[in-house]
């Protein structure tokens, strides 16, 4: 799907606008960096319950293109800037991680982690 | 032959910056057209370290050579240093504090994912006096 689609499905805000179409297959959900770190399986969108810049890096280094803050936290314009900056495209959505996650593999999104 | 050499400071008392050395060597190595495997490779590792640096050691310095063949990556600082290695080596090992876990680091996975996404990795340390982590990846250049 397209993060376009991502965006629709999870009736999200978009906070940052990068390429909208660019395609997705796989995701990651965690609040901990090390943990996304962990597995490098081109993994496309990071969901995560934390706002700080450390999560635009760690998108950065992994080739993310998209994240999804969950659970409607409170936007930091410095997270925001460092996005653009890095053309990853921010979403905001008002579920929480466990049902953004859910409703996105329903739709055809996977882990793509080694262990699956 | 003779690569191109690169120094970065790294403060320890904005973990907000934490990253840029890292990020600046990763933009680097696409412009020179390297794999994109091995920069992802050398970029998560060495983003690791940094965050080590900033969380662990009150900063440093990162050295860092880049190859036709190779990138090396030299982490050096004089924070507490590491009592017992082979403990900070396993997969889940931490003594970072809650507020660093708040943060989202502190999982215990740095060093592991270190030692696996580099070809090579030495890790030299003395209990107050510092840190210094030397780290390869071999890459195969392309263009
Ligand atoms: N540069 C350093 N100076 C002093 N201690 C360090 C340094 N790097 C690592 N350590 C010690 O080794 C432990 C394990 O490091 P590792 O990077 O694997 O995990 P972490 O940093 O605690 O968590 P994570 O990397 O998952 O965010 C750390 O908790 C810390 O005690
Ligand atoms: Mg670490």
């Amino acid at each position: 799907m397209k993060i376009s689609d991502v965006a629709a499905i999870l009736q999200a805000d978009v906070l940052v606008e990068g390429n909208m179409d660019t395609e997705v297959k796989t995701a990651c959900g965690s609040d901990m960096m090390s943990d996304v770190l962990a597995f490098v399986k081109d993994q496309s969108v990071l969901l995560t319950g934390l706002m700080n810049p450390q999560v635009v890096r760690t998108a950065e280094m992994m080739d993310m293109h998209c994240i999804i803050f969950v659970r409607g936290k409170e936007a930091d314009p410095m997270v925001l800037q460092l996005a653009e900056q890095k053309d990853i495209t921010v979403l905001q959505t008002r579920y929480r991680m466990f049902t953004a996650c859910g409703m996105l593999y329903e739709a055809g999104l996977r882990g793509g982690c080694e262990k699956e | 032959m003779s690569g191109l050499s690169l120094k970065y400071e790294v403060p320890g008392d904005d973990f907000t910056r934490a990253g840029e050395a890292s990020s600046d060597v990763k933009r680097k190595l696409k412009k020179l057209g390297y794999d994109p495997d091995a920069i992802r490779r050398v970029a998560i590792a060495m983003y690791e370290g940094e965050i080590n640096m900033v969380i662990h050691a009150g900063g440093g310095q990162a050295f860092v050579t880049i190859e036709p063949e190779r990138v090396d990556i030299v982490l050096e600082d004089h924070g507490p240093g590491i009592a017992d290695v082979e403990k900070a080596m396993q997969a889940g090992y931490s003594t970072a504090p809650d507020q660093v876990r708040s943060l989202g680091f502190g999982a215990g996975m740095g060093l592991p994912n270190m030692k696996k996404y580099t070809d090579e990795m030495t890790i030299d340390t003395e209990v107050g006096k510092g840190t210094t982590l030397k780290m390869t990846v071999l890459v195969n250049h392309k263009s």
